[in-house]
């Protein structure tokens, strides 16, 4: 009973953030409910019980993402302010579409399939099975992934730097 | 216990409102806010089975921290490239942004 009620707490905290996020002119205050929304999906990761998730979360995209978000707000500055509309002339049709694709979705999680659901609870060394994974069975995409990020950083320097002439 | 299908509940609504707002913003840094609110609901959802499905199997897991770290390469490389955009055309107006245009 107090989990559920948590987590229709927490829900509904994360869902008027996300769509404060969406809503708000002001692009840095945009950016401000974006970091308490994803605070609110790692409290639902918890709930889950992925609490090494939850970690990952917070350290990645709290720490890094949002600050990396911030900090692209403030170097194209001008855009923070609401001086022209915030949304494109395709908002209403986007907004329309967008809630009859969350009917549909709502009516299929809701209605329409019958999940296989097991009882079973999370094993105490999960994160010790996760760590031995990334270095057994999934070693490929794990270094793939470090590859993915080396990438990135270079182009990311790469593309955003002063060019010298 | 907290029902499997109210996670994939919220997380269709966060899905649906970083949908909207990826179509509906003119600001590009908006619409990267849009698509992380979109991963953060895939990884909802992958969790979430994960924790219904295979709780012992860490491939759910691993799955997850692959899209944070794709998800974390892809705003560093668009938030570089909307860097760039504005030293060109000082906007990141996506409206605004027509040098491809015919």
């Amino acid at each position: 009973m107090v989990l559920q009620a948590i987590f229709i707490l927490v829900a509904l905290f994360t869902i008027g953030c996300a769509l404060m996020v969406v809503l708000h002119r002001n692009l840095f205050i945009s950016a401000l409910f974006l970091i308490a929304s994803f605070f609110g999906v790692a409290v639902i990761y918890v709930l889950l019980e992925a609490e090494f998730i939850a970690v990952a979360q917070i350290l990645i995209y709290i720490g890094a993402i949002a600050t990396l978000i911030v900090f692209a707000i403030m170097l194209s500055r001008g855009m923070m302010t609401g001086r022209t509309s915030p949304r494109n002339a395709q908002a209403l049709w986007a907004g329309l579409g967008s809630v009859i694709l969350g009917i549909a979705l709502l009516y299929v999680v809701a209605y329409r399939v019958q999940w296989p659901v097991v009882q079973k609870d999370v094993p105490a060394d999960a994160i010790a099975r996760l760590g031995s994974a990334l270095v057994g069975r999934y070693v490929i995409p794990f270094e793939v992934a470090s590859v993915l990020l080396l990438a990135a950083l270079i182009g990311a320097v790469m593309i955003a730097r002063e060019k010298e002439v | 216990m907290i029902p499997l299908s109210w996670f994939l509940a919220v997380s269709a609504i966060l899905f649906v409102i970083g949908f909207f707002g990826v179509l509906s913003r003119r600001n590009a840094i908006a619409i990267l806010m849009g698509i992380e609110l979109m991963l953060n609901a895939v990884n909802i959802n992958v969790l979430a089975f994960w924790r219904y499905t295979q709780p012992e199997n860490p491939a759910g897991l691993v799955w997850a921290i692959i899209v944070i770290t794709v998800a974390a390469a892809e705003a560093a490389v668009g938030l570089a490239l909307f860097i760039a955009l504005y030293r060109l055309r000082t906007t990141v107006n996506i409206d605004e942004v027509d040098l491809l245009k015919g």
